[in-house]
């Protein structure tokens, strides 16, 4: 902290931090300042010049968000500096620099997509003049090519540069600048590639003008016409926090909403751009297979024809919950499931080796603004990249800010920030113990060390023995401690710590997934439910009867005999946890499509129809029930098992980013990013 | 004496030859009434009739799907769907107007920014059923292409006052 100054804005004294900037000291003064280029998470460029103040006795205005207190001068006769933000040299100054501004944005608002929500618009308003003065002719600006998702209108560009800071300093790729000077001056992408970085939607919000507009979104709606509802994403782990648009029955758009503990206001491309998603491949009535055939069916025919089914001998059934699956269903089922007497429930489709145990060693303890802090971190066959972008973007600021050490034992990959490769092999952990290795010695060193465990890792065969020796690793170096867990693990599925905390993990005796599947090709199995399990392999599976209950016709419903069907997250409020166990709501944008219900209430008819009614009838009676996960003493050298690793390489993901559950599968747009992907990979080669 | 006079009056038919007097004047005099729909009064240029949604002299429509008759429309008669045509374009897929909601007040009219959307002359547009009166895009253009000369013409008129 700096030592305080006195400063003088608008007539009244206040002593303020000298490190504030004046626009700061403006605003905590409760003066309001118009910016274009500046932005509190990037840094200052100051060069829109809008945000100019007066101070008294200097020569010129002053642009307010590069000049910091530390930089005033007092008065000659020792009082405090005058800064003024609404004398008539501000006012004419603001109306100069609107009017330069003006003078090359073209005139077509009724057909720009920012209109309604445009900061020159408003501004322009605001602290322009009335009129025009230019009659000269305007200048154009060919159209650049960002790739499927951010549409460019360049010749509305005002050369704030805030998308060229956010590319290089937040996503990290460094793939847009300003070339040329003056009137030439333009933001391109360098040699027509398309933006790579998994943020680069974050652009579009920052554009304080109509330069770069989402493509998906172009023409189809107005800001003003949209009922936005504040809600959670589903599409990663993190839960970032998001504001869907809708209009009607449809999801115009999907936007971030601030959330300093986990996402500050940024959103990854999936996040934003998976609306398209909710509006195809829709389950929107129950269908019955019948000679190899689905129908459609009603409710309560479906109902019937699974409680017939359901009524069997219960160690032959099995329930998989899956990754987009809320608390609320997963508890519907967990009591379903053990009113019949089944045993064999999973709520890890993909295997992965958590659970069961003490409930930080599935969590991200450190918390996602704990990585903040971090100076130094492991990443254990993890690609946050592609897994939770948002904590990439974080881990980056970590890196930038706390120059924190990052090393990496997994796949050697881009991941915008350099770290040392620690090996490709999971056993390459026991090796970190020699005090010769650099990142050992800075991770042993650090105040606040981290591991960040993922799914490439915990979803092997092996995933146990690898988390052992990670708990181990953390024992070792103290991750766990009074003040500090720097004990990490990296969902990549938003239901899956909320069915964790639950416990929808198999009983005594019961089958994981791995092992119901197995006893299904084996024909052991009956009845297979899945809860929006879709990320599994079910085409060998011949005989046994699959229900499938979800919102998307996936490779679940593909395979399923009896299909009930489910709403999506922007259609229902319920709760999901995130990595780090933080339990949060999402709230219904729009309602179900045709005739498909809430997931808990398809289940709490089914108890209806095989005579064991679960004991709640409304939603809050459902949540009144589920009792908050418990806390232990977190020891992590007990996690996982001891056992031996394998000598396999850790292997990416097979789910691309874009693809990673059904409602991006179903998506026009991701299937467009993928491509272009793939499309800009082979022309790089 | 009162008497006397209204005795003179009624003898002579005084009265009745004053209303038939009257009488004869209005049958000779021009005729206040038009003989409609064979005759018409005259129209303001601004008066506000049946809507409809012009073109450009290239035959290109002019609305570019603002949006903006539709948030001002105080009556929410107004629907609109937009996306980008196959060029690019920022055209509407949906231009409806329930016209059994719209109360003429002209407000679409006049914020729209590239004159699409006008209030032509027409008042003739009586239908027999409700649902004639719910108009779509093509019938909006149809009544553009029908009334344009019209519609310039009137625009034309009023536009020093604008």
């Amino acid at each position: 902290m700096s030592e305080l100054r006195k400063v003088n804005i608008d007539g009244v004294e206040y002593e303020m931090p000298g490190h504030l900037t004046l626009m700061q000291a403006c605003e905590t003064a409760g003066a309001e300042i118009p910016r274009f280029c500046y932005h509190e998470r990037l840094s200052v460029a100051g060069n829109c010049r809008m945000c100019l103040v007066e101070w008294e006795g200097a020569p010129k205005p002053m642009a307010s968000c590069a000049m910091s207190l530390n930089d005033l001068r007092p008065n000659r006769d020792g009082s405090p500096a005058n800064i003024r933000t609404n004398s008539a040299t501000v006012k004419k100054a603001r109306e100069g620099v609107m009017e330069f501004l003006l003078i090359n944005h073209p005139l077509d608002c009724p057909i720009c997509d920012q209109g309604g929500e445009c900061d020159l618009q408003d501004q322009a308003l605001g602290y322009g003049r009335s009129e025009t003065r230019f009659e000269e002719d305007k200048r154009a600006v060919e159209e650049k090519n960002m790739g499927p998702l951010v549409k460019t209108n360049m010749t509305r560009c005002i050369q704030c540069t805030r998308c060229v800071r956010f590319i290089s300093e937040v996503a990290g790729v460094e793939e847009l600048g300003l070339i040329n000077r003056g009137e030439g001056a333009e933001i391109t992408t360098y040699l027509q590639a398309n933006l790579t970085s998994e943020l680069s939607g974050n652009v579009i919000d920052l554009c304080p003008v109509g330069a770069l507009t989402s493509r998906p979104y172009a023409y189809n709606a107005r800001s003003w016409e949209l009922r936005k509802t504040e809600s959670i994403d589903v599409m990663d782990a993190v839960g970032s926090a998001i504001r869907v648009d809708a209009r009607g029955a449809e999801v115009m758009r999907i936007l971030p909403r601030l959330n300093e503990d986990i996402n500050e206001e940024w959103i990854s491309d999936k996040t934003r751009f998976v609306w398209d998603g909710l509006k195809r491949q829709r389950l929107d009535k129950p269908f019955i297979r019948e000679n190899g055939r689905l129908r459609g069916a009603s409710w309560n025919e479906a109902l019937m024809v699974i409680a017939e089914r359901l009524k069997g001998d219960p160690s032959r059934i099995g329930a998989i919950a899956g990754d987009l699956a809320d608390i609320e269903s997963v508890k519907a089922l967990k009591d379903l499931m053990e009113s019949l007497g089944v045993r064999s429930m999973d709520c890890r489709q993909d295997g992965a080796a958590i659970g069961g145990q003490a409930r930080e060693g599935y969590l991200f303890n450190s918390g996602i603004a704990g990585i903040d802090e971090a100076d130094a971190i492991l990443l254990i066959g993890v690609n946050p990249r592609v897994d939770a972008p948002i904590i990439n973007a974080r881990i980056r600021k970590a890196w930038l800010e706390n120059n924190a050490e990052i090393g990496l034992i997994g796949a050697a990959v881009e991941l915008t920030y350099p770290y040392t490769n620690l090996g490709n092999q999971p056993a390459d952990l026991n090796e970190l113990t020699s005090k010769r290795n650099p990142f050992v010695r800075a991770m042993a060193k650090a105040k606040k060390p981290m591991i960040i465990i993922g799914m490439d890792a915990l979803t092997r065969t092996d995933g146990a023995q690898i988390l052992r020796a990670a708990g181990l690793l953390a024992a070792k170096w103290k991750l766990v401690r009074e003040d500090w867990n720097g004990f990490n693990v990296l969902h990549n599925a938003a239901g899956r710590v909320g069915a964790l905390d639950v416990g929808f993990l198999p009983r005594q005796d019961g089958l994981n997934t791995r092992q119901m599947l197995d006893a299904a090709k084996k024909n052991d199995l009956d009845t297979l439910f899945l809860l929006g399990a879709d990320e599994i392999e079910l085409s060998e599976i011949d005989d046994t009867f699959v229900i499938y209950q979800g919102s998307h016709g996936d490779a679940g419903a593909h395979r399923a005999d009896v299909i009930l069907p489910g709403v999506a997250y922007t259609e229902k409020s319920t709760t999901y946890a995130n990595t780090e166990g933080r339990w949060q709501q999402t709230r219904a944008a729009v309602g179900p499509k045709g005739e498909a219900k809430e997931d808990w209430k398809i289940l709490r008819a089914l108890s209806d129809n095989l005579g064991r009614v679960l004991p709640y009838d409304d939603i809050a009676a459902l949540r009144a029930s589920i009792t908050a996960p418990k806390t232990s003493k977190f020891d992590p050298a007990k996690l996982g098992k001891a056992g031996k690793i394998t000598n396999t390489a850790l292997a990416p993901n097979p789910n691309s980013f874009w693809f990673s559950n059904p409602i991006a599968r179903a998506s026009e747009t991701m299937s467009r990013c993928a491509s272009s992907q793939s499309a800009q990979l082979e022309a790089a080669e | 004496m009162n008497r006397v006079l209204q005795f003179i009056r009624s003898l002579f038919l005084i009265e009745f030859i004053k209303a038939f007097g009257l009488g004869l004047r209005y049958f000779f005099k021009a005729k206040a009434t038009l003989n409609y729909p064979f005759e018409k009064g005259p129209l303001s240029p601004r008066f506000r009739g049946e809507h409809a949604l012009r073109r450009y002299p290239n035959g290109e429509e002019r609305c570019i799907a603002c949006k903006l008759c539709e948030a001002v429309c105080p009556a929410q008669a107004i629907t609109i769907e937009a996306e980008p045509r196959d060029d690019g374009s920022r055209r509407t897929t949906r231009y409806d107007i329930d016209m059994t909601k719209c109360i003429f007040c002209g407000l679409c009219e006049e914020a729209c920014p590239v004159d699409a959307i006008v209030e032509g002359p027409n008042f003739e547009y009586a239908t027999e059923t409700r649902e004639e009166l719910f108009y779509d895009k093509q019938k909006l253009l149809d009544n553009g292409d029908r009334w344009e000369r019209e519609i310039a013409k009137n625009l034309e008129l009023d536009a020093p006052y604008r």
